[in-house]
């Protein structure tokens, strides 16, 4: 017996070597996973560390709601910035929303496989686009469009306006968009748009009546991806839409949404107190609500292929 | 009945022609860029370094941005990647713990919406913590950050998709967890996996907003982690807002070179996904 044991001693050795890398790998999988999480943590609590030292000068009302920016005088009202993100964003979806869920029908209900698939292809590419592309292009043929459009009314514009930063914005989440809401029609599954058909429902009314129905909950998640998307677009946005920290008053006035804010004045972070400490409390507020939009989002999205999986 | 195929024609039109509207978008975009791009495309745009006066029309190159931008993505690839591809592992559902599995995927998600600029506002924080002035390193660990979520997404998605009848062969023949992942789930996901990656440095590589405070920016090629670099869309960015037409021109041929890069690895990411999914066991 005993000589026996001796005998099997390297394959336990093997074994052993086995279940230590086992092990190893484990621990380091479970040490990966728990810096990810410390990680979100940590970019909050940093910019959250950040943001107190403007509290005590300014209150936290007089932050999100006064109209006055004067960094020198230490008054750091961020309501025209929060205004200008809320509305270019606005813009942005009101234009960006109808023509995705058009497209979204099209592809999904109405074309066959080969083309939902070469479509998607091509604009999965193009969602991945620099921004600095879209703002670009947007310098060159928006700016000059919409000044014109301010001609045609009446209205003295350079072009850069709330409507150019709008409309860029727009253009650039449209197929960021319409490739997850496809993805959602295309969960549903054949069976329930075929007792449609079967109750005598023409395509469109099965699509209005089921199809959506169903969908709901999905294509909201894809729009608030959307929104989220585009509210914390940085680049393209600050190229064309004018930057001048006033509350836009129509669609032609310039605006400045808070990522611009950060982007155009970090240069001079180091020289005016406390300035640095009012960028991160802009900084921390589009984190809190992009965060709060992703989550939602997730949850939505998840349900969704629970009960379809189910 | 009438008006019910009169719904349908109509909505088929606005449908038709909104499709219709964004390829036209896109497509002016691509050709916008193109054209204004080729004019000012030339070899030594792509071959030299800035020179004196470049900014004002005379001669030079974007070198230091191309070089610049090649630098920075191969220590973020590779930094992100030792980062991702553990996670993406760790999260098989082998592994116990299906509560914190679903919080880090919740956390990637959140992760993976927060807008560039946070970032780059936050690495900008912690390297006036750290003492480090704009630099490749900053950039680098800037663009780790950014890449991690999508990276580890994309790969969870991947490793999710191998069979789980495929990995209990492989216990039934005694194998362990890490053995498993190794010989069957890495071989499986791997062009998931590839094309995660690749994806990943498609949105790196365009981005501006993270690198603008941590990496800086420079005519010259950098020759140490600690020196500031340039990059792509930073030169597109800081040359379209000068007044001089020669530079605006160039900005446009800079963007055409960074929008043929990302295209070229957007397209190679799809192909990869679809060659290889050939030899994949579904």
């Amino acid at each position: 017996m005993e000589s026996r044991r001796r005998h099997a001693f390297p394959v336990n050795n093997l074994l052993r070597k086995r279940q230590i890398k086992e092990l190893l790998a484990l621990v380091s999988g479970r040490a990966v996973l728990i810096f990810i999480n410390a990680l979100v943590l940590f970019i909050f609590c940093g910019l959250l560390l950040k943001t107190f030292p403007i509290l005590n000068v300014v209150s936290f009302s007089d932050l999100l709601f006064s109209s006055s920016w004067y960094p020198m005088k230490k008054e750091f009202g961020l309501f025209p910035f929060l205004i200008s993100t809320l509305a270019v964003t606005g813009l942005a979806m009101a234009i960006a929303v109808p023509v995705c869920l058009l497209c979204t029908i099209y592809l999904s209900e109405y074309t066959g496989k080969r083309f939902r698939e070469a479509a998607r292809l091509v604009i999965d590419i193009l969602a991945g686009i620099p921004s600095v592309i879209y703002g670009l292009c947007g310098v060159l043929v928006i700016v000059p469009f919409v000044a014109r459009l301010g001609e045609m009314v009446d209205i003295s514009t350079t072009g850069y306006s709330l409507l150019a930063g709008g409309l860029v914005l727009a253009v650039m989440v449209i197929p960021f968009i319409i490739s997850i809401s496809v993805d959602v029609l295309r969960m549903i599954p054949d069976p329930v748009r075929e007792s449609a058909f079967a109750l005598g429902a023409t395509r469109w009314e099965t699509v209005k009546y089921v199809v959506l129905k169903k969908a709901r909950r999905g294509l909201l998640a894809a729009v608030v991806l959307g929104f989220a998307r585009a509210f914390g677009e940085t680049m393209a946005v600050l190229m064309v839409v004018g930057n001048v920290a006033q509350v836009p008053s129509s669609i032609f006035d310039p605006a400045y949404p808070l990522p611009a804010l950060i982007a155009n004045n970090y240069g001079e972070v180091m020289s005016i107190p406390l300035y640095d400490s009012a960028l991160m409390s802009a900084a921390l507020i589009l984190m809190l609500v992009v965060a709060a939009f992703s989550f939602s989002a997730h949850y939505a999205l998840l349900r969704i292929g629970e009960t379809l999986d189910g | 009945m009438n008006s019910r195929k009169l719904e349908e024609t109509l909505f088929k039109i606005f449908m038709m022609a909104s499709l219709f509207l964004v390829f036209l978008a896109l497509a002016g975009i691509v050709l916008v860029v193109a054209m204004k791009g080729l004019s000012a495309l030339n070899l030594s745009m792509i071959m030299e370094t800035p020179k004196g006066g470049y900014y004002l029309g005379k001669e030079g190159g974007i070198a230091n941005a191309i070089i610049g931008s090649l630098y920075l993505m191969t220590g973020a690839t590779l930094l992100s990647l030792m980062i991702s591809l553990p996670v993406a592992l760790a999260l098989q559902k082998e592994y116990p713990g299906k509560r914190f599995c679903d919080l880090t995927r919740l956390v990637l998600d959140i992760l993976w919406g927060t807008p560039s600029i946070v970032y780059g506002a936050f690495g900008f924080v912690m390297m006036v913590y750290l003492g480090l002035r704009a630099s490749l390193l900053g950039g680098i660990m800037v663009l780790t950050l950014l890449m991690i979520p999508i990276m580890s997404r994309a790969m969870d998605e991947a490793v999710r998709m191998v069979p789980f009848e495929l990995k209990e062969m492989s216990y039934a023949l005694g194998a362990t967890r890490f053995e498993t992942t190794i010989a069957v789930v890495l071989r499986q996901a791997l062009p998931g996996i590839c094309t995660g990656v690749i994806l990943a440095i498609g949105r790196g590589i365009g981005d501006a907003a993270s690198i603008l405070f941590t990496a800086g920016y420079t005519d010259d090629i950098p020759t140490s982690l600690l020196d500031p670099v340039a990059s792509l869309p930073l030169a597109v960015f800081f040359q379209a807002g000068t007044p001089v037409p020669e530079v605006q021109a160039r900005a446009f041929a800079s963007a055409l070179i960074l929008l043929l890069i990302v295209l070229v690895i957007n397209i190679i990411a799809r192909l990869l996904g679809w060659r290889f999914s050939k030899n994949i066991v579904r």
